[in-house]
């Protein structure tokens, strides 16, 4: 800019160290064009960007591990991916809406557990199963309750609601596995339907479900608005802390139904279980390109991005990859993921920037 | 006087934010020992020329001197190192520590071990505190004070720093009488002192009891200066407004019919109220006054955004429990927020969503959408808005300034609103999509709905409206018609100097 030019005529007599403008405002035009392609950049990457990544890694596999491939195989990594996948999915509701919850693999282990102690107490399957559902609603709605209501910071609440029902789990069990062989709703988790295993029919029933929610409601649109930008969400009449709330519940009721799972898998209700799952169930999300930010995101790239991490796993055990290393792997896809969201962002980030110099 | 060098002065000073200019050549030049105002209507350049001397942006053309030598203020270290003291209106301080600490930031006395020397910092403090006479005590957590109290600490710091030059910016704006005397005092005393002050204002009283001298920008261009004893107070009014109409704002004669909107007695508790004022059907009332005049604060209550202590708010006759914005809207009221990117919009959502999204539940059936009859209504009012077809799908952020504030207007088209407060419509707004949106108001008001606008832009609040009402303080202080006023007529009533009884009542 040739305005600059005046300024070298004038003797410097600045006595400090002489430092750049802070923002050199650009061109509005060129402005819009940068964020016009990264918008367009950030849409590409949304609709088949993960996709790819997964058609890709399942070729890589497929090569190397030629047995990969194989009906029973697969289903197994379906099956595996399904408790994760079901986590991932009510959280993606809490991402979306700019929150987080880090109490789900806790939830999970409670709701194991208040199912079995049903189970074993002489209740039917399916009131057992209820049970399960509701006490992760319940704990969901905690975590909505403090976060929307008295407006405390969802890592902070999760945090503690992680600690808090990992010890009510364990006081529940008295800190021993309780294990019931004649489990009445073992079936869950062990049995199939039509040739699929049963935990994934659960998973493809979840992911119908919160797709409709969030595609095809009024429900759904409310939860984006809110991620998107909560003030405006509120100047929109949209009952902000309503819906906050809703998404910690949804993913609360996921928990339960992925505790009910596992519980099932192993005939038996452990404390222990679903420890760090949340952080699984995140990188689920957060690969799926849903952005920690809030306000975008789909559910299927949630799915996708729950396959991917099963993909990875299996077919590193495949290829008799140490676990050390697995777990090295893992996190590097996992970082490249959020590298890719914060890449996505950058041309936004910018614009605010200038916004915030402008002036009238 | 005159032959001396001044202490500051800016030559041909500009500076361009992309296409806007927001000071074009301005000059001005500041004696030691004396308080210079610096006065202008909103967005006159003042914030500009302040950040300027506060090495917080760049000037891109012009010279500043000090003591006659030509200087660069790159950072706000510069600032500080050349004795350029900043007081804003929003405070540079850490709310979360105490007095002492404040006042001591970034120069922390050490004790020879190098740890904080806790007792030479509250003796330090004491010092810096009764050179400005202030009764603080230094222990005591920042934010604890009241904002008065926060500002003298602010200035024993710039005192302290021995600051030649000290540019106040509003400082009275929050201030009670008692602690606005105080601050007379002290600048008194400064300006005895020796210090160049620099006095940014709107309120002409202060400005006559104070200022030595004036000058008054306008439209990021310099007007003039005089001296304070040569002219009057509507002698400043007339430099700082001084602009003609023109029929940008032509509208037809409208018929305003019955009351729609009837505010009593609404109050915030604090800063805003008791407000009082009626919106009939088919009539536009704009709101006046200066930033801070609580305009914002007002339909942000109203709309039920905000707390409200008392008063109440009613719709054609029934009362609206607005105590959300969730429930103003369902009594037919809506507003179009006065920054639209933080407050409206969902930048990275889709234009069809962005003005669906407070009609979701007329659009759908037992929660469900019905997304054709969404989208045909969102097209329909698209097309009245002028808003090309192709932008459905886009992000609203992909749109121009003006397009995102239709965005926002096809909204509560869309929800059928009865009132609309529009808080700064045409802000940032080419003058195209102004013209459309003065346009749309007219639609609007033929269709029997009642318009609230706020404006800083004096020319538009008087040309679109009807009435005008102006604020001052958190109050109404005067009801104009629009038909016959003045820019002078509402700036006087605005700044506090009116004299003529034209049904304006004082606070």
């Amino acid at each position: 800019m040739s305005e600059s030019a005046p300024r070298s005529a004038t003797a410097p007599a600045s006595p400090g160290p002489s430092s750049a403008p802070e923002s050199i405002p650009v061109p509005a035009a060129e402005e819009r064009v940068a964020a016009q392609r990264g918008v367009d950049l950030a849409r590409w990457w949304d609709r088949v960007g993960i996709l790819v990544v997964l058609v890709a890694l399942v070729a890589l596999m497929v090569l190397i591990a030629p047995n990969f491939a194989s009906v029973s195989n697969l289903l197994n990594i379906a099956r595996s991916i399904s408790i994760n996948a079901i986590l991932a999915a009510g959280l993606t509701l809490v991402i979306l809406t700019a929150g987080i919850d880090l109490s789900v693999g806790s939830i999970l282990a409670v709701s194991g557990v208040v199912s079995v102690l049903a189970a074993v107490g002489g209740l039917p399957a399916w009131v057992a199963i209820v049970l399960g559902v509701v006490a992760g609603c319940l704990a969901g709605l905690v975590n909505g309750i403090l976060t929307a209501y008295l407006g405390l910071a969802a890592f902070i609440v999760t945090l503690g609601t992680m600690t808090a029902l990992r010890g009510l789990a364990y006081t529940m069990t008295d800190g021993q596995p309780i294990v019931s062989n004649t489990l009445n709703f073992r079936d869950i988790g062990n049995g199939y339907v039509a040739g699929i295993p049963a935990p994934v029919v659960v998973m493809i029933v979840v992911y119908l479900v919160i797709w409709f929610l969030l595609e095809r409601t009024r429900y759904g649109k409310q939860v984006y608005a809110v991620g998107g930008n909560a003030e405006a969400a509120r100047l929109a009449g949209i009952n902000v802390r309503r819906v906050t709330t809703s998404v910690y519940v949804i993913a609360g009721a996921c928990a339960g139904l992925a505790g009910i799972i596992f519980a099932a898998r192993v005939v038996s209700a452990q404390p222990t279980a679903g420890t760090g799952y949340e952080l699984d169930a995140i990188a689920a999300v957060v690969l799926g390109g849903t952005s920690l930010a809030g306000g975008r995101g789909r559910l299927y790239g949630t799915l996708i991005g729950s396959i991917i991490l099963g993909v990875l796993s299996t077919g590193l055990i495949l290829m008799n990859v140490q676990f050390f290393t697995q777990l090295l792997i893992k996190g590097g896809v996992i970082i490249l993921a959020v590298a890719i969201d914060g890449l996505k962002q950058r041309p936004l980030r910018r614009q605010r920037v200038r916004a915030a110099g402008a002036v009238t | 006087m005159t032959q001396d060098i001044p202490l500051l002065r800016l030559e041909g000073v500009t500076k361009r934010y992309g296409a806007t200019t927001a000071l074009d050549g301005v000059h001005f030049d500041l004696r030691a020992g004396e308080v210079h105002a610096l006065m202008g209507e909103n967005g006159a350049g003042k914030s500009t020329l302040m950040k300027i001397l506060a090495g917080n942006v760049q000037r891109d053309a012009g010279r500043i001197l000090l003591d006659g030598a030509p200087v660069e203020i790159e950072s706000p270290k510069d600032a500080t190192a050349l004795g350029i003291a900043i007081i804003h209106q929003e405070l540079n301080t850490v709310p979360a520590m105490t007095v002492a600490e404040n006042l001591a930031l970034g120069r922390e006395p050490r004790t020879r071990w190098g740890s904080l020397d806790r007792r030479a910092l509250l003796r330090e403090a004491r010092e810096k505190l009764d050179r400005i006479g202030a009764d603080i005590d230094p222990r005591r957590e920042l934010g604890s004070l009241s904002v008065g109290m926060q500002q003298m600490v602010e200035i024993a710091r710039a005192v302290s720093e021995d600051a030649r030059v000290l540019v106040l910016d509003e400082p009275t704006a929050a201030l009670s009488r008692g602690e606005s005397l105080q601050l007379y005092r002290l600048v008194r005393e400064m300006r005895a002192a020796g210090v160049g002050l620099v006095y940014i204002s709107h309120r002409m009283e202060e400005v006559w009891e104070l200022a030595d001298r004036i000058t008054v920008f306008r439209d990021g261009g310099y007007v003039g200066t005089r001296e304070r004893t040569e002219i009057n107070p509507s002698d400043v009014v007339r430099m700082m407004v001084g602009r003609s109409f023109d029929d940008l704002y032509a509208h037809a004669p409208r018929q305003p019919g019955d009351v729609v909107l009837d505010v009593q007695g609404l109050t915030d508790g604090e800063l805003v109220g008791p407000v009082d004022f009626q919106v009939r059907a088919g009539e536009v009332v704009a709101m006046a006054g200066l930033i801070g005049a609580g305009r914002t604060e007002t339909c942000r209550l109203l709309f039920g955004a905000d707390h409200v202590h008392g008063g109440s708010v009613r719709v054609r006759g029934r009362e609206v429990r607005a105590r959300s914005p969730q429930q103003a809207i369902a009594a037919g009221l809506a507003m179009v927020p006065e920054d639209r990117k933080a407050q409206a919009l969902f930048l990275d959502h889709t234009v069809e969503d962005n003005i669906a999204v407070s009609s979701l539940q007329e659009h759908s059936r037992a929660q469900v959408l019905r997304r054709d009859s969404v989208r045909t209504a969102v097209k329909r009012h698209m097309r009245q808005l002028r808003i090309r077809e192709s932008a459905i799908g886009l992000p609203a952020r992909a749109l121009s300034g003006g397009n995102q504030q239709k965005v926002v207007l096809a909204r509560w088209l869309m929800r059928e609103a009865d009132v609309l407060v529009l808080d700064e419509p045409t802000r940032g707004v080419d003058i195209g999509a102004r013209r459309e949106i003065y346009e749309l108001i007219e639609e609007l008001t033929a269709a029997g709905k009642a318009v609230l606008v706020v404006s800083s832009d004096l020319p538009e609040a008087i040309g679109i409206s009807d009435r005008l009402l102006v604020m001052r303080a958190g109050r109404i202080v005067a009801e104009l018609d629009s038909h016959t006023t003045t820019e002078e007529d509402v700036m006087s009533h605005a700044t506090g100097t009116a004299t003529s009884p034209s049904g304006a009542h004082h606070v």
